[in-house]
């Protein structure tokens, strides 16, 4: 068996906010296809290292390759890595003056530049994909948190991207709301779409996750599979974290 | 004669407003046609400068603080007649039309400015960052998400600050514009009698009173529930 080259390779990645480094030394590479957690307790640098993987954030120092391409390289157009990687955020970012089809269409006509009939079409498959066929002319205030998610989720999907970046798309939604976008990634996951995830959802890991990273202080501590980082961690400090949450 | 009737005959004396609509209505046009000039020049120059604020490159900022800072501290008047009686001592000589619209064009640029930029800071930065994240540039980011959510909250205080500024041409009739208020005070001087300056009043009430509805309809029209 031939084994593919990574879609996301990180080396050595450095990040500093002035005097305080965030992100001291991180090494990981993504598999195609595979969904890999990222989990650790707050300020321990998984946002970070996620919004570094488009370049939100400038690393410091270290390399990331995103299928193949070199995206710290000066001479990379950062524009046409981000448009193959897809980002969600916390707080959807969903454009408040735009319809759930405008907020899809968006970069598809002015980055892609598709025509509108083209555009429309790719809306409308994205948004059903996600189950909100019948919502593309709703305005994302008149969407509920779940709703919204899953129009952002729509949004980077649209633009067929290679591997899709999650951060933590579940913190800001009501529990009854959770599911649903929960729903969306496992049936994204199961078209085998590459996914980094930085959340607390310990229940959709155990079952979804094909790995699962810890982080603490800037570092990756410890990773493996679900079962093995939240079943029998190595390190007591995965250990008191794992706990906290399962406590919780 | 009654008290009242003196009151009408000194205020609103059909004769003399009369004889002298013709010259409150050419005031009028001047009026209208200098606001317009400066709303155009100043909102276009004050969004200009917003825009390029949002580069965020140093020394323009510095530059465009320090004016903006200056024109806000300024009365309008000042540099009206800076422009019209010292200006031809450095070679130009403006028109007194020429140095009002430039002058109230200067102030409201620099007012414009800070609200443009004010509006663009107000949009959360994840706005940036979703789209950036989905390939826009800069430009893109600016005019198709940035812009479009700034100007909303911008036109309250926009449109306020327009017609403060506009209805500073009044300041004209210090350097011969024959505008509304010129065109009265000429009238009162001829006539020795302050009615034209009731019509002067009209004048300014039947082009300001059409804006502040049209700033109304406008915010109420481009709200949007949060």
């Amino acid at each position: 068996m031939t084994r593919e080259p990574p879609v996301l390779s990180i080396r050595g990645l450095r990040k500093s906010f002035g005097a305080v480094e965030v992100l001291r030394g991180i090494d990981l590479d993504v598999q195609p296809r595979e969904l890999v957690f990222v989990i650790g307790p707050s300020g321990s640098g998984k946002s970070t290292l996620l919004r570094c993987c488009n370049r939100l954030e400038e690393p410091s120092n270290g390399s990331i390759h995103f299928d193949g391409t070199d995206i710290l390289s000066p001479r990379t157009d950062i524009n046409a890595v981000r448009r193959r990687i897809g980002m969600v955020f916390q707080n959807f970012n969903l454009y408040p003056h735009m319809t759930a089809a405008g907020n899809v269409m968006l970069a598809l006509r002015q980055v892609l530049k598709k025509d509108r009939r083209e555009a429309e079409a790719i809306a409308g498959e994205a948004l059903a994909r996600v189950g909100l066929a019948d919502k593309r002319g709703a305005y994302p205030n008149e969407l509920s948190g779940g709703q919204q998610q899953r129009v952002a989720i729509a949004r980077a999907l649209a633009l067929e991207p290679k591997a899709v970046l999650f951060d933590e798309p579940t913190s800001a939604l009501d529990p009854e709301l959770v599911g649903s976008v929960l729903q969306v990634m496992r049936d994204l996951r199961q078209a085998g779409m590459t996914m980094v995830v930085v959340s607390h959802e310990m229940g959709f890991a155990r079952a979804a996750a094909d790995r699962v990273v810890f982080m603490d202080q800037g570092e990756i501590v410890e990773q493996g599979p679900p079962d093995t980082v939240f079943g029998a961690p190595r390190h007591a400090r995965t250990r008191a974290f794992v706990e906290q949450i399962v406590r919780h | 004669m009654s008290q009242w009737d003196r009151f009408a005959e000194t205020f609103f004396n059909g004769a003399v407003m009369a004889r002298y609509l013709p010259d409150i209505v050419a005031g009028f046009f001047v009026t209208v046609w200098l606001a317009v000039l400066v709303f155009l020049a100043g909102l276009a120059l004050g969004l200009a400068l917003a825009l390029v604020r949002s580069l965020r490159v140093r020394p323009l900022n510095a530059l465009i603080v320090l004016y903006v800072d200056l024109f806000r501290a300024l009365p309008p008047l000042v540099i009206i007649v800076l422009l019209y009686f010292a200006m031809p001592n450095a070679g130009w000589s403006p028109s007194g039309f020429v140095a009002t619209w430039l002058a109230l064009t200067l102030v409201l640029s620099a007012f414009a400015e800070e609200i443009f930029w004010a509006g663009i800071l107000a949009v959360p930065k994840g706005q940036w960052e979703a789209a950036r994240s989905t390939g826009l540039g800069f430009a893109a980011t600016l005019g198709w998400v940035v812009l479009p959510q700034a100007v909303r909250v911008t036109i309250p205080p926009l449109t306020n600050r327009t017609i403060a500024i506009t209805k500073g041409t009044a300041l004209g009739s210090v350097v011969a514009v024959s505008e509304i208020l010129a065109s009265a005070q000429t009238a009162v001087s001829f006539s020795f009698n302050p009615s034209p300056l009731m019509l002067g009043a009209a004048a300014y009430i039947v082009l300001f009173f059409p804006v502040v509805l049209f700033g109304r309809w406008v915010e109420t029209r481009f709200a949007w529930k949060r």
